[in-house]
């Protein structure tokens, strides 16, 4: 069987042109169906489409023209675009396509190394798509290697986002943010992005301070907050946990002069600014509060700089345990190679013991039929002993260079197919 | 046979304190190496502690090196309690270089041997035994809060490793310590009573005195905490400075004689 891989991705497609080929997952399972149905169902067809990557991944028996129809699907998806797409386009085959599979599946293709979306999004694509032997195979241990590749390195677990790393910088101080109170200070973007990530760790936004009470209501409705003007900031610091701010304002928005008998207050009970406002809305002098701990932007990029390194440094762990799960799908697909001969010569050693039984049926018909049912037994087992070293034999060789050599030793010596020939 | 089990503990508790330290350099290559160097230490020194047991007449560990011999081995066991948790893993950090420490200290007293002579019945047994184990969680409460003083250092500089090197939290620390020095608290108390009802006491010599200043010194801050919200570094100071006394004053007044 043969695979073929046709896809663009964040590599050397711009934004402008991956937009054009990517589908949501129910037309993504639909175009792998209507794919494979165009060619009488003998085409299995995956089609795995992210925000960085579109990707058809077509196998068949022996088709010489796969890879063209592959080429084909995918520019047809682009529309007009087509001419511009073709040249950034990435056409791959058999292993190389799978080891491909194997290193998206472990986020070693994407953007930030090991992030941790893609991995359920091939599986959604696996399970959308119209996969036969092969695709069934080369995606289930696509998703083999991405699992042990978040299982047995740290690739996945530091945050590559600011919002991100300001969560995990709480989970730091707090340990579970189950019940955990968080007050956001401002209304824009980025404090919404990492209240909702504080949120999805299982924080509680309790109000959503802004100098315009509109914005803040919208906002703290969204967030299940109250919303509330930036005087009761004071009243608010006293039992929050974290504090987001990120406000446009020119000068500081929590003084140290005005608040730090607030936060003193808490007795080193543990409150995390987090200062995401250019200019700065805390005031750094909060960080000689015992108890008291402040971050700016800049800190949380040294942090999701420092994270990503690390994460570039496990992908090298990755890439070895990507290339063992290959050499495993190469080993697979190899033995594929010999099945035809392994088979011809079982069904060979079957047809001569069941002739020789039948030439022998005058007389063991005479025999009771418990006797002659161990006869048969008998000589199965032996035609299965005599097999079973020369089987696996096979299977071995197939993965060196000249394992089909032995195949073919096996069909000339047993003289496999002749009789079909004839 | 016994002053040879001392040295592939030794040489455990050693790898440990290295892995531990290497898990700093490269985080989750080297904090399995540390674990299995403090459960092979900890059999190791289990043995020790069974030979001498079988040897001795009676409690062989009631000189001072004895005494840091068993200690060592009580806070190795309090941490492996905690420690095979990959999250507080890093707690040997601190409790691995105490640990190796007290052991070094104990084989250069003598502590190690065999000491056939020793012990005088049951009644002091049980004293000593809750009276270490309760030091014994009183120096895991130390390492931990000497963890948390790191943990909080690195976040109040904001270091840029802190999420790639994952302590345990700072809360998670503080809740480890506190619970190490009320289990401290409660067999410290365990080993007075003991020491008072077993024991003919005659009036209150320094040993005793040390001994609940201690008490009152731990019961004090626990109940500060409880009661007025000590916490956070404070906390983490007082549980330090507690052990420092256990560890500088405690031998001076028992043993000087």
């Amino acid at each position: 069987m043969r695979l073929a891989l046709a896809g663009v991705s964040h590599h050397r497609a711009p934004l402008e042109l991956r937009e054009r080929v990517a589908v949501d997952i129910a037309t993504a399972g639909a175009l792998a169906r209507e794919l494979s149905s165009r060619h009488g169902g003998e085409y299995e067809t995956v089609v795995l489409s992210t925000c960085n990557r579109t990707e058809l991944y077509l196998a068949a028996d022996d088709e010489e023209s796969l890879a063209e129809h592959a080429d084909r699907a995918l520019l047809s998806l682009a529309g007009p675009a087509a001419e511009t797409l073709a040249p950034v386009a990435y056409r791959l085959a058999d292993e190389s396509a799978a080891l491909h599979l194997f290193r998206v599946a472990a986020g070693l293709d994407s953007m930030v190394p090991g992030e941790g979306e893609i991995l359920g999004q091939v599986r959604e694509a696996f399970e959308a798509g119209a996969p036969g032997p092969l695709l069934d195979r080369v995606f289930r241990m696509a998703l083999h290697a991405g699992r042990r590749a978040r299982v047995e390195t740290a690739i996945g677990e530091s945050p590559a986002s600011i919002p991100a790393a300001a969560a995990a910088l709480a989970q730091q101080v707090f340990d579970r943010l189950d019940g955990r109170r968080v007050v956001l200070v401002g209304a824009g973007r980025m404090s919404e992005l990492t209240a909702r990530n504080l949120r999805s760790r299982g924080a509680a936004v309790t109000v959503v301070l802004n100098r315009t009470l509109e914005r803040a209501q919208s906002l703290a409705t969204e967030l299940g907050a109250r919303a509330a003007s930036l005087e009761e900031l004071a009243g608010s610091l006293a039992d929050a946990d974290v504090v987001v701010a990120s406000t446009s304002a020119p000068g500081l928005i929590l003084s140290a002069d005005e608040l730090a008998a607030t936060v003193r207050a808490r007795r080193g009970r543990p409150l995390l600014l987090v200062d995401l406002a250019v200019p700065r809305d805390v005031d750094p002098a909060f960080a000689a509060i015992d108890g008291c701990f402040v971050y700016d932007l800049d800190d949380l990029e040294g942090i999701v700089s420092a994270s990503l390194a690390g994460r570039r440094s496990e992908a090298i762990e990755a890439e070895r345990i990507v290339g063992e799960e290959a050499e495993r799908f190469r080993a697979w697909q190899a033995s594929l190679a010999v099945v035809p001969a392994i088979a011809s010569l079982r069904a060979r050693a079957e047809e001569i013991r069941a002739a020789e039984l039948a030439r022998m049926e005058a007389r063991l018909g005479r025999l009771p039929e418990s006797d002659r049912e161990a006869v048969d037994t008998v000589t199965a087992q032996i035609v299965n002993k005599l097999l079973h070293l020369p089987t696996v034999r096979m299977k071995e060789a197939a993965v060196t260079p000249d394992g089909v050599l032995y195949a073919d030793v096996v069909r000339h010596l047993f003289g496999l197919g002749e009789e079909s020939e004839a | 046979m016994a002053e040879l089990l001392v040295w592939p503990v030794l040489i455990a508790y050693g790898e440990a304190t290295v892995a531990y330290a290497g898990e700093l350099r490269g985080p989750g290559r080297y904090g399995r190496f540390g674990i299995w160097g403090v459960r092979i230490g900890w059999l190791a020194q289990t043995a020790l502690l069974v030979v001498q047991a079988l040897s001795a007449e009676g409690f062989p560990w009631g000189t001072w090196a004895g005494a840091l011999n068993l200690l060592s081995w009580l806070v190795v066991s309090a941490y492996l309690v905690w420690g095979c948790q990959p999250r507080y893993r890093l707690v040997g950090l601190g409790v691995m270089p105490v640990a190796a420490g007290l052991l070094v200290l104990a084989w250069a007293g003598g502590g190690t041997g065999v000491d056939e002579a020793a012990g005088d019945g049951w009644a002091p047994a049980v004293h000593a035994g809750l009276m270490l184990a309760g030091f014994a969680s009183f120096t895991l409460a130390a390492a931990t809060a000497l963890l948390y003083l790191y943990e909080d250092r690195r976040l109040t500089r904001r270091d840029t490793g802190l999420l790639r090197l994952r302590l345990p939290s700072l809360e998670g620390l503080e809740r480890l310590s506190v619970r190490a020095a009320y289990a401290g608290l409660a067999l410290l108390s365990g080993g007075i009573v003991a020491g008072l009802a077993w024991l003919d006491v005659d009036g209150l010599d320094a040993a005793m005195s040390v001994t609940v200043a201690i008490w009152v010194f731990y019961g004090l801050a626990l109940l500060l905490r409880r009661e007025a919200g000590l916490q956070g570094r404070r906390l983490a100071w007082a549980l330090v400075a507690g052990a420092v006394l256990v560890a500088v004053v405690l031998p001076l007044t028992h043993f000087a004689s």
